[in-house]
């Protein structure tokens, strides 16, 4: 096995329900600070790729990396266990859905995992909440349950609550699409932040404009395979692929 | 002989220490039913099969039979191997357990409606399953089966007359053996009723106070 150089690698990830092929062979590369944004068509098998990054959709193939080690390690189940809590512990990721946990304020959303699975003290995870609330502008929101929030304030708090466990990686599964437009701006401004430090993300997202903004690369995906990859200054405007184009153009007119 | 209430205050003390005996039993009854529900959900969804088989039996077992034989059964049949249990113990066992099979059938549904998302972002965050499982999925099931599971408690505290038959002196022995003294039958199951009702409206009022309390976080 040769040497990990790169900051996440994803090799040969294949996966397949049962004769459907979701993923066929897809390798990507992404280097330390890198942002990425996948897009595609819905069923191209982004959202899944996405989700075996920290196997939260196992892959029936080929492995994943992260800063030199792998992720989804063959080891016995209990084993495995054990590593992949490890390493989700290292990989935050946003959902569509917020997924905030309704029976919680979103200051102890924010420190339940700290305090569980770090051994942060009440005060220490407190200090944390604070300080990762704040940097979302959510601070005055912390004794709030999310039944009390708005779309694009819980989106806030979930970035919150998964950056609160310093991780090494952001995942984006389509942050943004569940919310009403006027909402989409406040949580891209949160991930612009996160860029501007250089967060490393992976963001699958239906927004070409915040992409094309943001992001270093783009890939777009279609059936299970990568058919284009590249700076998004060449993927949206000179794209080399007709089913690129395709795509770009029906999303053109879909937001018109 | 017709009716005369003016004799109940000279027994109000048995039937008061009745009513405490019923309550003690119905309140450790509901504890053990509610933690015992919530763990026999958990087993029944997520235990290996091996150990999920022996208490597919006890559900049978509990479900399927009367609980004045179970309690019989608890009482008198356990001494024989050797447990020899006081009678409101064996009492808030049967009722314990008995309804904890109840509200393990509720629970369980519960745990399977909680959104998907969340254990997935439990997880996502690098809780185990069992973690995700305590701090996440079950409170918020918990919290949706809190009226169906008052409903049980209630159902709970009327069995809680069937204990007598062991010889736990509850509210209705109490009142029967004030009957014996008396020969007053309908004096004192009038009283006796009516200390249920008491007891039973106050139950229904902790429940109101809890579900308002678990409103507001939804």
């Amino acid at each position: 096995m040769t040497e990990q150089t790169d900051f996440v690698q994803i090799r040969h990830a294949q996966k397949s329900f049962g004769e459907l092929e979701v993923l066929k062979d897809i390798s990507l590369s992404v280097d330390r600070g890198q942002i990425v944004a996948i897009i595609g068509p819905s069923g191209s098998g982004k959202s899944t790729l996405l989700r075996a990054i920290n196997d939260l959709d196992a892959l029936t193939g080929g492995e994943i990396w992260l800063d030199g080690t792998r992720v989804n390690k063959d080891l016995p189940h209990r084993q495995y266990e054990k590593h992949i809590n490890e390493m989700r512990q290292q990989i935050g990721m946003v959902f569509q859905h917020f997924n905030l946990f309704p029976h919680l304020t979103v200051r102890e959303n924010v420190t339940m995992a700290p305090m569980l699975l770090k051994g942060l003290s009440k005060d220490e995870a407190n200090a944390l909440a604070e300080e990762q609330l704040d940097h979302v502008g959510m601070l005055e929101r912390i004794d709030y349950y999310p039944s009390q929030l708005s779309g694009g304030q819980k989106q806030r708090v979930a970035i919150a609550r998964a950056l609160a466990m310093k991780p090494k990686l952001m995942l984006f599964d389509e942050a943004t699409s569940a919310l009403d437009p006027e909402l989409v701006d406040e949580v891209n401004q949160v991930m612009k932040t996160l860029a501007e430090e250089h967060m490393t993300m992976i963001i699958v997202t239906h927004e070409m404009d915040f992409a094309a903004a943001v992001c270093d690369r783009v890939l777009f995906m279609d059936k299970g395979v990568v058919v284009e990859e590249g700076p998004p200054e060449v993927i949206f405007k000179k794209p080399t692929q007709e089913r690129t184009r395709e795509f770009l153009r029906k999303h053109i007119e879909g937001a018109k | 002989m017709g009716l005369d209430f003016s004799i109940i205050p000279k027994y109000m003390d048995v039937i008061l220490l009745g009513c405490a005996w019923t309550i003690g039993i119905t309140v450790a009854a509901a504890l053990l039913s509610f933690v015992g529900g919530i763990i026999f959900a958990v087993i029944a969804l997520y235990a290996p099969w091996i150990v999920r088989q022996p208490f597919r039996l006890i559900e049978w077992l509990f479900m399927g039979t009367p609980l004045l034989l179970q309690l019989f059964l608890i009482y008198f049949g356990l001494v024989q191997i050797g447990i020899d249990l006081p009678a409101f113990v064996a009492g808030i066992i049967g009722l314990g357990l008995h309804f904890a099979v109840y509200n393990s059938e509720l629970i369980q549904t519960a745990i399977l409606a909680v959104d998907k998302g969340q254990m997935e972002a439990a997880r996502t965050l690098g809780l185990s399953r069992a973690q995700a499982l305590r701090k996440v999925v079950i409170p918020q099931a918990v919290r949706a089966v809190i009226p169906p599971i008052g409903n049980n408690m209630i159902a709970l505290l009327k069995d809680s007359a069937l204990v007598s038959v062991i010889g736990v002196s509850e509210l209705t022995l109490s009142a029967q053996r004030v009957i014996g003294k008396t020969y007053r039958p309908f004096e004192f199951y009038m009283l006796a009723a009516a200390c249920y009702y008491v007891i039973n409206l106050c139950m229904e009022w902790v429940q109101r106070k809890i579900e308002r309390r678990i409103s507001i976080s939804r």
